[in-house]
């Protein structure tokens, strides 16, 4: 249905970003979501979205993850179509063959984690390796442990997630996606769910990732000091649109448009 | 004669009725699972011609009578030319019976587990196939597993039909006792008795622990 003209088969050059949102539109019936929505994401760069419940936030993380599909534009991955593939020199709608090969790029954490429950904090982590990515089972056991090392959830392997907390299951999530080797990762509302204690030990997590690694990452979240602390850049979004973004310090100290510094006034009161 | 008398004079009999009773539950048991998997997600499946075969499937062997499809399967079929030995048939009628009731509580535990469980898997990558047989069906097992106690309870006291076209499970044996002795109280009493113990003291039991194994294994006990 949605043949793409005038689209780029490919992105090419020094200033590719690895992710690229171009004239994505997103609408479930008559209610638009995302309206014209265009973002890029260099490598390496941590990119948090903020804003008002509706503005569509949630959904760019799961269009990415392909999750939903979108009405309109394309979203492209390193350079590559992700939502649409090529096709006699047309972008076509991707088919499921070819969303499995380009969702490998991807890793998502969820505000309500998703552990196996059938699964300890260890399996739940190779699960992955060994039946996607065919790594054999010791090999996939030596990456999850030292992932698991990295959340500091290695002494806890053996544990279902219901013998866990939330912080920890979060923490398990997170080394579950790391172990599939993304080039972006994606965290969706990660501490929305947790008690108010336990959110330091998945913010460090993910603060430790943002220091240490070239992850590329975007992340939704409704912790403003958080995601001013560890962004490169914030978006703050509202009715389905980016209405303004920038630096963190810029975004938080200087807030150029009225919705912005509304929301943000709104969210300081709250503490 | 009291009921020890008669046990004790016909016990080969009800017996080798027993055994056959318990062999034809078994053996349709395997099969009703093995249908009401397929159909189950066949039923799910986002092929219109597999969908469909699946409904109608579910929706004739709900819809009628379980000694009708066995007299299908006995009498019926033989004039098409699959005649099939009347043992076989009688499991073959209830296994398909019960698949058809299983198919729904297998689609419906499926359906109900947490769909955070389908995109967790999806979020790694793994394939359809993969998504269903090592996430959701090991959930959905779980879930189902009670109303699959009823459902097994149903399908052994449905094994007394097939005494009906000659199969000598324990109805069987009851009648022949019956009809060569007019002990009926005794006879009936005796068949009432046995399955009640196979139901409530063997396969209830059974159930339970299946449900508490499982329980532990997925963490939630």
């Amino acid at each position: 249905m949605q043949n793409l003209v005038g689209y780029p088969l490919e992105l090419t050059g020094e200033d590719t970003p690895m992710v690229r949102f171009t004239n994505v539109r997103k609408s479930y019936g008559p209610l638009v979501v995302l309206d014209d929505l265009n973002l890029d994401v260099a490598e390496g760069e941590m990119v948090s979205i903020i804003g008002p419940s509706g503005s569509g936030k949630t959904t760019v993380l799961r269009m990415l993850m392909t999750l939903e599909t979108i009405n309109g534009g394309c979203i492209y991955v390193d350079g590559k179509p992700l939502t649409h593939m090529p096709k006699n020199d047309k972008l076509v709608l991707a088919n499921t063959r070819y969303l499995r090969e380009r969702r490998a790029d991807i890793g998502m954490c969820f505000q309500h984690f998703n552990l196996f429950p059938h699964m300890t904090a260890l399996q739940n982590c190779m699960e992955g390796p060994v039946q996607v990515l065919g790594l054999s089972k010791t090999e996939a056991r030596e990456r999850s442990e030292e992932l698991l090392e990295l959340v500091g959830m290695i002494d806890k392997k053996d544990q279902h997630p219901s013998r866990l907390s939330g912080g920890q299951q979060q923490r398990v999530a997170i080394a579950r996606a790391l172990a599939m080797r993304p080039k972006v990762m994606l965290f969706d509302e990660v501490t929305s769910a947790l008690d108010p204690e336990v959110i330091g030990e998945v913010t460090n997590v993910i603060r430790a990732l943002v220091s240490q690694h070239k992850l590329t990452m975007l992340m939704v979240t409704h912790q403003m000091g958080f995601a001013r602390d560890i962004s490169d850049r914030v978006c703050f979004f509202y009715g389905g649109k980016i209405e303004e973004q920038g630096p963190p310090a810029d975004l938080f100290g200087n807030p150029q448009k009225e919705r912005t510094q509304k929301f943000l006034s709104a969210v300081s009161e709250a503490i | 004669m009291t009921l020890l008398e008669f046990v004790a004079q016909y016990w080969p009999r009800l017996l080798t009725g027993t055994a056959n009773t318990v062999a034809l539950f078994f053996l349709s048991a395997a099969l009703g699972i093995a249908i009401a998997l397929v159909m189950a997600l066949m039923k799910l499946s986002s092929y219109r011609a597999l969908r469909w075969t699946a409904i109608s499937y579910i929706e004739i062997f709900r819809g009628t009578s379980l000694l009708v499809q066995l007299y299908w399967v006995f009498f019926v079929m033989p004039l098409f030319g699959f005649t099939i030995e009347k043992f076989t048939a009688g499991y073959l009628a209830v296994g398909m019976n019960i698949g058809a009731y299983g198919a729904e509580l297998v689609r419906g535990a499926i359906l109900s587990t947490p769909r955070g469980q389908w995109e967790a898997a999806l979020a790694i990558n793994m394939s359809p196939a993969k998504r269903m047989w090592r996430i959701i069906l090991p959930q959905a097992l779980v879930n189902m597993l009670p109303a699959w106690g009823n459902l097994l309870i149903e399908l052994l006291k449905g094994t007394a039909l097939v005494s009906l076209i000659s199969v000598a499970d324990l109805m069987f044996e009851a009648k022949q006792i019956n009809g060569s002795t007019f002990l009926s109280a005794q006879a009936f009493g005796t068949a009432l008795i046995i399955y009640y113990v196979l139901a409530r003291f063997i396969l209830t039991p059974f159930m339970r622990w299946a449900e508490r194994a499982m329980a532990r294994k997925i963490g939630k006990a």
